[in-house]
């Protein structure tokens, strides 16, 4: 496919030793296994291709890259022969030009010249056009095959569509499928002039197992596979390379604009993230950016039951300013706070932190993660002695096991996955730790080797199975150990997990998974040699989240599973700057960097940074923000990119706890359901109208460039500045960049960090200072961060979430791949196509003993609350046990989670709450009237002193 | 403050420091734990809850917020 920028080399990049040969004269030397192709392309002397891209295994079938090479006979094609030391290639001759001409002048009589809408983006006909073909002596309706055998165009993709008379089954796409993506959802249907591509069983590609990731298009050499927003925009007349909002993977994008307007998302093929990849959200589901429902202009009102009121700018930021000043100085300083979201920059972030601490005079900040990954950073911090996943994503390339802990990368770590899989496929083993039976555990060509399908709440439960294994049967690395870990903990924590009440055997009635299936993973993973951890959510949000996060420490310790390629714990994150928010000290006891407010040395940095006395006393994390709202002492909130009322667990809590407050200031770019009880609206921007960084799961700080002007007229960091400039706490930032230096100058793991290396590298993985002036791939090499890496005994402690005959089912949540987190972006766009309402998944004899139907609508009770879903009947949940994802507002999914959580750092167990599940007749009202609701507009009055400009 | 929930959260923190066999090290990791990370309202609220007797509260939990700094 067309790509604005890039020089596609044809084949993947050789391995081995230097190689060097001659090509057209030219001495050129690339590593052994180098196709001759890639080779002259390397050396600017590009080979005719239509089947090769440098994106996938060379494949030989299209015969216009053949190339002479001295002392061989024939005419050999250039992707499938590899270079060898001496060799002679000539890429340009007579008899060359003839022979391409004739395979083209083929081509073209089933893809006559012109044809394609976009004749600009196709690869044959810029070829052919290259090799003065017009029109094709063989064109006539007895050999193109499009008229031996027409299809209709499938349309029935909202994204793209496919049109067989433009395909020339060059299999780029079927091998894109299967390659990149790894669903194999493409296949070649048919021989000789009948042969074409087809989805499935020959289905649309809508209703096909296609995942619509975008790989097929990306591959296609022609217009056959075509973005449909490609078809109306036309050519683009910018490219501008920034980095995906959606889930923690952080894919590096090209957004391609035409006329002021994204006309194209493609992956970035240098994005050592992504790899040239991309998902059905990151590659598509950009739409919601400017959709309608964009709230642009300030509001604010008296009271949550007034309507709102359109202002400037100026009138709305001094209305929130003289607000949190009235209630400061009525209730004190703590008595406001503030949130930071993982859907903004880093720069956003370490502001809206700076403004809390440095303007507001508190440290009541906090951040989204803590109702996800605050665990990770907590017993990683104290493991292993950094908040952070230890790899690089390339790194599973090397992993010989491969262990996946309550994830499902597929569904929310899609591009990822496609890389896991490919390793998988290539032969290494696979243990997935799961109530659920996710796609990994059975997909085309995987499939785990141990699915430890355990009930909800017992993770610590099995990862103390496992040790116990480990160590009773003597499969610890002791020598790496003995030189890389704290001798008086590993003792201690040897002895616990030896301990017969740690056993599979003794574990199996608590955690549901057969002990020889216990055993077996633990040799598994013990004896990698290389044993890669990957964990997700269903790790962290349980009341024991930073318990497990240890526990996986330790057994990652104990088998010398940390410190180089191919191994290591890696937490996948669930949004896209949820690693960021946490490092730019968005939580209440740590600045930037995790370190403690207490700390008498780093705060004085900050405060002769920012010139002002810094409180040394830990602030209140959100939760207890709203235990403290709800006893009166704890008054404003700013919250930005956030919305708490869908997303945090216990729904009626949380809003009673947001309705109380005097003042509430959201930014955001729609009216979420915590602006139900705001009194201020900031508009704020999407991430095609930020400028700044994103840092992913594998700590890589990544640029997020603008691509469209703020819709409401201010980046959100400047709305930030104006917030405290009238508060009477100058910021006088003119760029992000000078935010990110002042984020190096003061946080030790950032310092070697500008966005001039950022622009030049690519990216960066942090550390990035004086020892590690390029990054640091990999982390804890040689030694721990924190010297010798320490174990802790973690004890399995069931959750007060017990099953009862009044609720006698575990509900757990997880999420779907065309929808994001609560939904805010994904629903206002085409993935509705994919999923369009939140289901609950009931095992066959659950819904069997209730009497429930495909598809009836369900009663789910719990001791928080109640909700109702339509169900799904479905082996993939295990009896007992009940599932749903979270998408959308009107399922209510949390207002039956509970308040229970994590005793480390109060992130809710989301994971497991006790049910009933019962047969209803319809949804309930107030999901009926929020169904049927058509949003009020705000009334407008003038606001003379709207320009932003 | 819902000094219910409090005493929840403590218990839970002794919970997990429970597992750690020499006692004493059991209670300065709660005592620590509830140092560097609750919010002085809440260390407040629950060194006036152990003063009313501590309902609730687990041992190792009362004795880690008996050795609290206390806060004014």
């Amino acid at each position: 496919m067309f790509a604005k920028d890039y020089h596609d080399l044809g084949t993947p990049a050789g391995k081995g030793e230097s190689v060097t040969l001659d090509i057209d004269g030219a001495t050129v030397t690339v590593p052994a296994g180098t196709s001759i192709m890639r080779a002259a392309a390397l050396a600017d002397r590009d080979v005719p291709k239509l089947c090769a891209t440098d994106t996938l295994k060379h494949f030989g079938s299209c015969r216009v890259c053949l190339v002479e090479i001295e002392g061989r006979k024939g005419f050999p094609a250039s992707c499938t022969t590899e270079v060898a030391p001496g060799m002679k290639v000539r890429t340009q001759s007579e008899a060359l030009t003839k022979m391409r001409r004739g395979v083209l002048e083929l081509y073209v009589s089933e893809h006559p010249m012109g044809s394609c809408p976009d004749s600009s983006r196709c690869e044959l006909e810029h070829l052919a056009e290259q090799h003065g073909i017009g029109e094709s002596r063989y064109a006539g309706p007895k050999t193109a095959r499009h008229v031996h055998t027409p299809k209709p165009v499938d349309h029935s993709n909202p994204y793209f569509r496919f049109d067989n008379d433009l395909c020339i089954v060059c299999s780029r796409c079927v091998r894109a499928c299967e390659e990149t993506q790894g669903t194999f959802a493409l296949t070649i249907e048919g021989r000789g002039l009948d042969s074409r591509v087809v989805a499935s069983e020959n289905q649309p590609f809508l209703e096909s197992e296609c995942v619509s990731c975008g790989a097929c298009i990306e591959a296609c050499p022609t217009g056959a596979l075509m973005e449909k927003s490609v078809l109306t925009a036309g050519l683009p007349q910018q490219a501008v390379t920034t980095t995906c909002a959606y889930c923690g993977v952080g894919c590096s994008l090209v957004a391609e604009v035409t006329d002021g307007a994204v006309s194209r998302m493609v992956p970035n093929r240098n994005g050592r993230a992504n790899q040239g990849h991309a998902c059905v959200k990151g590659r598509f589901a950009y739409g919601y950016a400017t959709h309608a429902d964009r709230v642009t202009k300030p509001l604010i009102r008296k009271s949550i039951t007034d309507e709102w009121t359109e202002v400037s700018w100026e009138e709305a930021i001094n209305h929130a300013a003289s607000e949190f000043k009235r209630i400061q100085a009525k209730y004190g300083k703590d008595s406001i706070g503030g949130i930071t979201s993982s859907r903004c920059t880093n720069e956003e972030t370490f502001l809206v932190q700076k403004l809390v601490r440095a303007a507001f005079g508190t440290n009541n900040v906090d951040t989204c993660a803590r109702v996800c990954h605050s665990p990770t950073g907590y017993g990683l911090k104290h493991t292993l002695g950094e908040s952070a996943g230890t790899q690089e994503f390339v790194s599973v390339q090397s992993a010989d096991v491969i262990m996946v802990i309550g994830a499902s990368p597929t569904e929310a770590h899609p591009v990822f996955a496609s890389q896991m899989k490919r390793r998988l496929r290539a032969g290494a083993k696979l243990i997935v730790v799961d109530p659920r039976a996710i796609p990994l555990v059975k997909s085309p060509h995987v499939e785990a080797d141990y699915h430890l399908r355990l009930m909800p709440g017992t993770n610590v439960a099995v990862i103390n199975a496992l040790a116990h294994v480990v160590v009773t049967e003597g499969l610890t690395r002791d020598d790496y150990i003995a030189e890389r870990c704290d001798r008086d903990s590993y003792e201690k924590w040897k002895k616990f997990v030896a301990e017969p009440v740690n056993s599979p055997e003794a574990m199996e009635p608590i955690t549901g998974v057969k002990a020889e299936l216990i055993r077996g993973a633990a040799r598994l993973y013990a004896k990698g040699p290389n044993g890669a951890i990957y964990y997700g959510l269903g790790v962290t949000e349980h009341s024991q989240g930073s318990t497990m996060v240890m526990g996986i420490a330790n057994l990652a310790m104990a088998t010398g599973n940390l410190g180089r390629e191919g191994v290591g714990v890696s937490p996948l994150r669930g949004q896209n700057n949820v690693q960021g928010s946490c490092d730019m000290g968005s939580f209440p006891h740590e600045f930037s960097g995790y370190r403690h407010v207490a700390d008498d040395s780093v705060r004085a940095t900050f405060e002769s940074m920012w010139k002002v006395p810094l409180s040394a006393e830990q602030g209140l994390r959100l939760p207890n923000m709203f235990e403290a709202a709800l006893d009166g002492s704890f008054r404003g909130m700013y919250i930005q990119g956030e919305d708490l009322a869908q997303s945090d667990p216990n729904t009626s809590h949380v809003t009673a706890a947001l309705a109380s407050l005097e003042c509430l200031v959201i930014q955001d770019i729609f009216h979420n359901e915590t602006a139900k009880f705001a009194h201020v609206f900031l508009p704020g921007t999407s991430f095609l109208e930020k400028d700044g960084t994103f840092t992913n799961a594998e700590r890589r700080i990544s640029r997020v460039r603008k691509v469209i002007e703020p819709l409401c007229g201010y980046a959100d960091w400047e709305v930030t500045m104006l917030l405290s400039n009238a508060l009477g706490y100058p910021m006088n930032y003119r760029h992000p960049s000078e935010i990110m230096d002042e984020i190096a100058a003061l946080t030790p793991t950032f310092t070697g960090v500008t966005y001039e290396k950022i622009d030049r590298l690519g990216s960066i993985q942090w550390p990035c200072n004086e020892k590690a002036p390029e990054g640091t791939p990999t982390m804890h090499v040689g030694t721990f961060v924190r010297g010798k890496g320490k174990f802790y005994v973690t004890a399995y402690v069931p959750t007060n979430e017990r099953t009862t005959s009044k609720y006698p089912l575990l509900l757990t949540t997880g999420r779907i791949l065309s929808q994001y987190n609560v939904g805010a972006q994904t629903r206002r766009t085409a993935n509705l196509a994919w999923h369009s309402e939140d289901r609950l998944e009931i095992h066959p004899h659950d819904a069997e003993a209730r009497g429930i139907e495909p598809g009836d609508w369900v009663g789910v009770t719990s001791r928080a609350g109640d909700t109702v879903l339509r169900v799904e009947i479905t082996e993939r949940v295990a009896p007992g046990v009940v599932y749903t994802t979270f998408h959308f507002p009107e399922s209510g999914a949390n207002l039956i989670t509970t308040d229970n959580s994590d005793w480390a750092t109060n992130c809710p167990e989301y994971k497991v709450t006790a049910v009933q599940v019962v047969k209803v007749a319809q949804p309930a009202a107030w999901q009926r009237r929020r169904q049927s609701a058509v949003p009020a507009s705000p009334r407008r009055r003038r606001a003379p002193a709207d320009n932003p400009a | 403050m819902d000094v219910h929930h409090l005493v929840s959260m403590a218990n839970d923190i002794a919970a997990f420091f429970d597992s750690e066999p020499d006692k004493s090290a059991a209670v300065e990791g709660v005592r620590f734990h509830i140092s560097r990370y609750w919010e002085l309202r809440m260390r407040r609220a629950i060194i006036e809850h152990l003063q009313r007797g501590g309902e609730g509260l687990s041992p190792t939990a009362r004795s880690a917020i008996e050795k609290l700094t206390p806060v004014g």
